[in-house]
């Protein structure tokens, strides 16, 4: 038995699959560079429009204030608070609503809640996170969320 | 120990229990905040303390990883390590520099920290497990390219064994596969989707091949089995590992824009992917029932096959649990993905890793095994740490299942905050297994002292107040 299923065998079973393998994943990811123009929404990112700007400012402020932190996005960071994917949507596609709710954090929290920090943001930075948040709801995520609550 | 150089790994195996501890502190903190949501609120925010516990995991098992090669390649190359000083300068060098970045973490809040360190040059932070600073990013790539130059010319110089091999494709490919955390697009669809070729293909590609080379190299080092078998077995491993795994990675672009397709190939490759794991399960079990001797290190045979099981548990079942498509559906960020990250992660890397230190560090203090007494505190370690997570898996599940009901799948779905406050029991629950668990970790920590202790007073072990190490038998 050991005799026919040699480590010689095992070792071409282990490099042979691997370089398939990561060959047929390559292929895929260039099929869906193919096919991300239509979902992405990458239209809106052009960075001589306003929006684009906008979008762009509010990804880095996203990402510098370590949202992902307690917050998932389109399902992924953590789970301590609420999705944001489809927050323009469930705030009934309002920018100002998005706006409000993040200006109106109490610095010290909430007493035995959770609460999100008071960040202090400009208007044109919450006007920036907004837009971030509008342009992540429009991306094509095949259905997900399941419904309005994330 | 069989060459003096071995023993540049004893400063990172310390290192990395150091971080564990501290990343084990602040689970406990983010478990109470789940409960208490203003507990350490304003200082302490849970995006903060989650930072500090996700960063010091990955920093300990890297660090775990690399004390791993440097013990265990000059042992198969069957010479001493190439240059034993740069070994310890990247010590100090990645030590400091996750230190400096925990402080960072903590003293400032996190925008100042991207000011100070310039992440408008180089925007890379703020995205999940990769909020380090750009610059510390760049000294983990300095600190893997001395490292992989290190280890890499000892191999070459030296015997050329599977193991040594299969170790140093895993690091090599971990520390490609890390340079995908510098493309940081506007584009959040690319952004996520080539941040799972960091995440992914380290934790269910590469890190599998570093996790099977170390679980090779202590069975065959324990059991006496002969390498031919081993390395056989090896080889099968890893390659159903890539096989299923690469393809795998599939299972986490159903959501989040890529094409639809991914949900076939997601789901068909990583419904597979509990394979590899659980040959590992049986491969280790076969080595251990086909010993040739009996090692006097039981605690490092019980770590092996713990390992085993408990990866084969958390990576592969509860892996499988919410694969498929159609349930990830439903499950995708939810408690079940958190439920799932912490056994997969106990299960396979923290087991690994310690499993490694238990079999390495009495070799490296010039000893082959520790006394009875240190031992038995290891495998109350085991068990405790074990059990503790297996019910800290199980109650994350509840709630998870709970969490989906309310949340997604009933007809009145509620909003996430108001599910959270209904399925604060589990998270109780989770919070008291998480004190266990650190009770187990201290157990572990105290075992070394108690080593330390016996080895330096052998007259109590004459007089029959303490039970000898079985190495003495």
């Amino acid at each position: 038995m050991a005799q026919v299923f040699t480590k010689s065998m095992a070792r071409n079973i282990f490099y042979g699959g691997s370089v398939f393998f990561i060959l047929l994943f390559l292929a895929l990811t260039l099929d869906t560079s193919f096919a991300l123009p239509e979902r992405d929404q990458r239209h809106q990112l052009d960075l001589s429009t306003e929006v684009g700007q906008r979008i762009a400012k509010g990804k880095e402020l996203w990402e510098t204030n370590n949202c992902i932190g307690c917050h998932t996005l389109l399902g992924e960071g953590a789970y301590f608070a609420p999705e944001l994917g489809n927050i323009y949507t469930r705030f009934g596609n309002n920018k100002e609503a998005i706006k409000a709710f993040i200006q109106s954090r109490p610095a010290m929290g909430i007493p035995g809640r959770r609460s999100m920090p008071q960040f202090n943001f400009s208007d044109e930075e919450l006007d920036a996170i907004a837009e971030f948040l509008k342009y992540s709801s429009e991306i094509n995520t095949a259905g997900w969320p399941p419904n309005i609550q994330g | 120990m069989k060459y003096k150089s071995q023993a540049v790994a004893k400063p990172y195996f310390i290192a990395a229990i150091g971080l564990f501890l501290a990343q084990v502190i602040f689970g406990i903190i983010l478990g109470i905040q789940y409960v208490v949501g203003d507990f350490l609120f304003p200082e302490i925010p849970f995006n903060v303390a989650r930072m500090v516990h996700t960063n010091a995991l990955i920093v300990w098992l890297l660090m775990g990883f690399m004390g791993a090669a440097y013990y265990l390649i000059p042992e198969e190359s069957e010479r001493e390590l190439y240059a034993p000083w740069l070994a310890h300068l990247m010590f100090w060098i990645f030590l400091i520099a996750a230190a400096l970045t925990v402080i960072g973490y903590l003293a400032v809040p996190y925008a100042r920290l991207a000011e100070m360190t310039g992440n408008d040059i180089l925007p890379t932070m703020g995205r999940e497990f990769l909020e380090q600073p750009t610059i510390t990013k760049v000294g983990i790539v300095i600190v893997a390219l001395a490292f992989l130059f290190n280890i890499g010319m000892t191999v070459l110089k030296g015997r050329k064994t599977v193991v040594s091999l299969v170790m140093l494709i895993g690091l090599v490919g971990l520390a490609v596969f890390f340079l995908f955390s510098f493309y940081n697009p506007t584009n959040l669809v690319l952004d996520k989707f080539f941040w799972w070729w960091v995440v992914h293909l380290w934790v269910e590609g590469v890190w599998e091949l570093i996790m099977g080379a170390m679980l090779a190299f202590v069975l065959i080092k324990t059991t006496g089995v002969d390498r031919e078998v081993v390395e056989k077995w090896l080889y099968i491993i890893i390659a159903m590992a890539l096989i299923t795994g690469i393809i795998g990675t599939g299972h986490h672009f159903y959501w989040i824009g890529p094409p639809e397709y991914w949900q076939w190939w997601g789901s068909i490759f990583s419904a597979l992917e509990p394979l590899p794991f659980f040959m590992m399960t049986v491969f280790a079990f076969n080595m251990v029932n086909q010993r040739r001797r009996n090692h006097p290190n039981k605690a490092a045979v019980l770590w092996a096959l713990g390992t085993a099981v408990l990866a084969f548990l958390g990576a592969g079942v509860w892996g499988f649990l919410h694969t498929l498509a159609p349930v990830n559906y439903y499950t995708h960020g939810s408690q079940i993905t958190a439920a799932h990250g912490h056994l997969a992660f106990y299960g396979a890397y923290v087991l690994i890793n310690i499993t490694m230190i238990s079999y390495a560090m009495p070799l490296l203090n010039g000893r082959e095994a520790n006394s009875m007494r240190s031992q038995v505190l290891e495998m109350w370690a085991f068990w405790l740490m074990s059990i503790s997570m297996v019910f800290i898996t199980l109650f994350l599940t509840a709630a998870g299942i709970l969490q989906i009901f309310l949340q997604r799948y009933t007809e009145t779905p509620l909003p996430f905050m108001v599910v959270q406050e209904k399925v604060a029991l589990f998270y109780w629950l989770r919070v008291i297994s998480g004190l266990v668990f650190l009770g187990g970790l201290g157990t572990y920590i105290a075992s070394f002292f108690v080593a330390a202790h016996d080895a330096k007073h052998p007259q109590a072990i004459e007089a029959g107040k303490v039970q000898p190490s079985p190495a003495a038998v």
